[in-house]
């Protein structure tokens, strides 16, 4: 028996990102031409829950079997839409994604016409896909109770926490002999003055006593398999190996500070950054008879001078440390060389006037002339661009402070290899998606907090590192994934037993048995990610990959370069 | 005249969340390319890449992750090998390999990605609307769905760096020579089957095909020896061969 194909089709204005640029009715007609199509609508908004409804009534009135929708991306929009037709009945993979706005609208903002057409020819594309969908049952598997956070500073720390009070066991990694990360070299935190020590060794206590957590202290992680549910890290702890196996695994590995190497006649002693100084401050070792000027340099290596970004923290940073300075020692001239000042929201603010009241003084040079730190008779002076009088103002400086840029960790690259999780462009671990997903990466059961993911303060830190751990538990508190069906499947009547389906596949998902009418390859479906590589490799056509099968890639590649139907 | 057309196949974990990067940034790109999501680059089978071109498209673009980023880990690894069998492929039948293009572009280089297609659609809209005759893209088809150079795509890697079953070692330069030896003869087998759908003698199929008389020979042989063609008759002394019949996928059927 085959089955009437019976498509719906709803195509999303997403107010005017797609509607200010592509014709949407024009594309609602066209798709009313196109064959198996028994229902076309736009909706303004089709993810919001009027939009939703709406797709909800359409499956039940008009007796669809396939829903496609025209929006934005299946990245971050398809769970949504597939639960939808779940809702009602509607097998979850009866539905197909077109990308007309991050992959159209947005990005022909200017070519409305040529917009439309694309528009068209990627429904009609995914109107051919759709058609030869398939029905597909989830997999379900079983999640292991615990987790594994890597890095133990102030955001993995807090994750941990959260994580084994919610109830669940907790292997906190830390590369270092003890935990706590960045904090132990800082000072004083800012808004409050606390002192950094203090707040610190709440943390740490609560994080040692609490029987949940396993410490696993100098500890390097050397090979990451399986997933989210079914973890194996392996681990060098100590030069011994160790395996812990987790059903989710919070990355919280932190970032270190920039070294100004050659710049700003950096030389550690009379020139020093910012946690030099606050490592000075802390042990109280810095030599103040014979400092007259402080002068600290803002965004040294940052924003285009090596690194591209701002690092968001040393702005506060500084703000602080002049302060602190200025407080403990009137006499003493601390000046802030800076382009722009990041003191946002109210208690910043406040924070930096109290900066000024104290005597503090800033100056504000253009990023194309910075600084320049020069000794004249073994002095040192700073010229200081002055942005009115158009001219350098020396001065004298017997301590240099650098404001320098968190930057990644060296490690970072490894790690995200092993954990097939992207570095984004400024080597800051990359999440899923900025607004929608902002702590978990596109791999299930992996998360994301703290300096690992880009520069943040201590209070970003330990928020991330809630959001974080509150991602995590929830695959831990329901106790079973639900994994794709997205798996390759081998027709035996075809497949000869040669075995290159075995050889590339990098999960051992597919092998060949020993079947009476001789091997055979057989998919075990947990274990396969759907890459599709074996299918593209086997040497029969014997495999077939569930939801991106030949038979679809085909019709849509096709329905791509011809206009006129083909069926 | 309407505008050439690109099919893209990017991968869901790299290269489709650059594209998408490229839309949240609103960098903007021409609008021939038309993408279609898979999985990962190493799912793109040449027999649908050459498909495409037989259905028309300028273009045909895969992304995928950047080598040691794979999702899949070394999905992107066969993905290239089997995107170098497709442009042979394309070269046998006449049709520039620049068509076909291959990179890596990671989630967060929506930039990269957005240079790589304006310089990627210049070439193909400097190349103009592929042309090629339909029998010889036909005949490549059927070469990449033939399991002889499935298993070579496969295979190569292993060949360049453990050597074959006597523990040979091919040179890279060695292992093209052969890629191009073998891919050339697979081709010529099908374009000779794809003639055969009419009865048609030696002598014929070396003029149509511009192939030596012995080369079709040889070939006439080996099909005869496979079960594919079989002898229809035997006219002024000449024999004539026709092919059995070919199912719509080229697959053949008994
Ligand atoms: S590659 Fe294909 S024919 Fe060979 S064992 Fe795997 S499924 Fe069977
Ligand atoms: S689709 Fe990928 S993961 Fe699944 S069996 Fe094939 S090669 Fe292995």
């Amino acid at each position: 028996m085959t089955e009437e194909i019976r498509i719906g089709v709803f195509i999303c204005h997403c107010g005017i990102n797609i509607g200010g640029v592509v014709d949407v009715p024009a594309v609602v007609e066209y798709a009313s031409t196109l064959p198996n199509i028994v229902h076309a609508e736009r909706n303004l908004y089709t993810c919001s829950s009027e939009g939703l409804e709406s797709i909800k009534a359409a499956i039940k009135e008009h007796n669809l079997n396939r829903v496609t929708v025209a929006s934005c991306t299946p990245r971050t929009h398809e769970p949504l839409f597939r639960a939808t037709c779940k809702e009602v009945g509607l097998n979850p993979y009866l539905f197909e994604f077109v990308n007309i706005r991050d992959q159209c609208s947005w990005v022909h903002m200017h070519e409305p016409e040529r917009a439309t057409e694309k528009a068209k020819d990627l429904l009609r594309m995914g109107v051919a896909k759709a058609a030869r969908l398939e029905p597909l049952e989830e997999l379900t598997s079983d999640v292991i109770p615990s987790a594994v956070v890597i890095g133990a500073g102030i955001s993995g720390m807090t994750a941990a926490l959260s994580v084994a009070r919610n109830g669940f066991s907790v292997h906190l990694i830390e590369k270092e002999k003890e935990i706590g990360g960045m904090l132990r070299n800082l000072y004083r935190l800012y808004p409050t003055d606390e002192p950094a020590e203090e707040f610190l060794e709440q943390r740490i206590k609560a994080v040692k006593e609490h029987k949940r957590i396993a410490l696993r202290l100098s500890s390097a992680v050397r090979a990451v398999e399986g997933y989210v549910g079914k973890f194996k890290v392996i681990l060098d702890e100590n030069g011994i190996e160790k395996s812990i196996d987790a059903g989710v695994i919070i990355v919280a590995t932190g970032a270190e500070e920039f070294e100004p190497e050659g710049l700003y006649e950096y030389d550690g002693e009379r020139v020093i950054t910012q946690l030099q100084l606050e490592e000075q401050l802390k042990k109280g070792d810095l030599n103040w008879a014979g400092i007259k000027n402080v002068m600290m340099i803002q965004c040294a290596g940052a924003r285009g001078e090596v690194v591209g970004y701002c690092s968001r923290i040393c702005c506060m940073n500084a703000i602080k440390n002049a302060k602190l300075i200025k407080e403990a020692h009137p006499d003493i001239n601390v000046f802030v060389a800076h382009n722009e000042l990041q003191a946002y929201g109210e208690v910043y603010e406040l924070y930096y006037r109290d900066a000024k009241k104290a005597g503090v003084r800033f100056l504000r040079f253009p990023l194309e002339r910075r600084p320049k730190v020069r000794r004249s008779d073994g002095n040192l002076v700073v010229d200081v661009f002055h942005e009115r009088m158009r001219l350098d103002i020396p001065l004298e400086a017997d301590l240099v402070v650098l404001s320098v840029p968190l930057v990644q960790n060296p490690d970072a690259t490894q790690l995200s290899k092993m954990l097939k999780v992207p570095l984004g462009q400024d080597k800051f671990f990359f999440e899923a998606h900025v607004k929608l997903r902002p702590v978990d990466f596109a791999t299930d059961g992996i998360f994301l907090c703290g300096t690992a993911h880009g520069p943040k303060d201590i209070g970003e830190s330990i928020a991330q590192g809630y959001a974080a751990a509150s991602r995590a538990t929830i695959p831990l508190a329901r106790g079973y994934v639900h994994s794709e069906p997205i798996i390759s499947s081998v027709n035996e009547e075809l497949c000869i037993g040669c075995g290159i389906c075995e050889s590339v596949c990098p999960y051992g998902a597919i092998e060949v048995v020993e079947t009476e009418e001789g091997g055979r390859a057989r998919v075990t479906g947990v274990r396969c990610k759907g890459c599709g590589t074996c299918g593209s490799s086997c040497i029969k056509r014997a495999i077939k990959m569930y939801h991106f099968t030949d038979e679809q890639l085909i019709a849509q590649e096709r329905a791509a370069v011809v206009t006129e139907v083909i069926s | 005249m309407a505008e050439v057309k690109i099919v893209g196949f990017l991968c869901n974990w790299c290269c489709y969340a650059g594209a998408d990067l490229a839309g949240v940034s609103r960098f903007q790109y021409p609008s021939n390319i038309r993408i279609i999501r898979v999985m990962c680059s190493g799912r793109v089978d040449p027999v649908i890449i050459l498909d495409a071109f037989l259905y028309g498209a300028a273009g045909v673009f895969v992304g995928g992750c950047h080598p040691g980023d794979c999702h899949y880990l070394q999905g992107n690894y066969y993905a290239e090998k089997k995107i170098e069998m497709a442009r042979r492929l394309l070269k046998e039948a006449e049709v520039d390999p620049k068509r076909l293009r291959l990179e890596w572009v990671s989630a967060s280089e929506g930039e990269r990605f957005v240079k790589i297609i304006k310089e990627f659609t210049d070439e193909i809209k400097a190349l103009g609307p592929v042309t090629f005759e339909k029998g010889a893209m036909e005949a490549a088809c059927l070469a990449a769905a033939d399991y002889r150079l499935r298993i070579l795509a496969t295979k190569e890697r292993e060949l360049l760096e453990e050597g074959n079953k006597y523990g040979e070692v091919f040179t890279r330069h060695e292992m093209d020579r052969l890629l191009d030896d073998l891919v050339r003869e697979e081709y010529e087998v099908k374009r000779i089957l794809l003639k055969l759908n009419k009865p048609m003698s030696v002598k014929e199929l070396s003029a149509e095909l511009n192939l030596k008389p012995n080369i079709v020979l040889r070939h006439i042989l080996d099909l005869k020896r496979y079960e594919l063609i079989d002898l229809h008759e035997i006219r002024d002394n000449t024999p004539t061969y026709i092919a059995r019949e070919l199912s719509e996928e080229g697959e053949i059927t008994e």
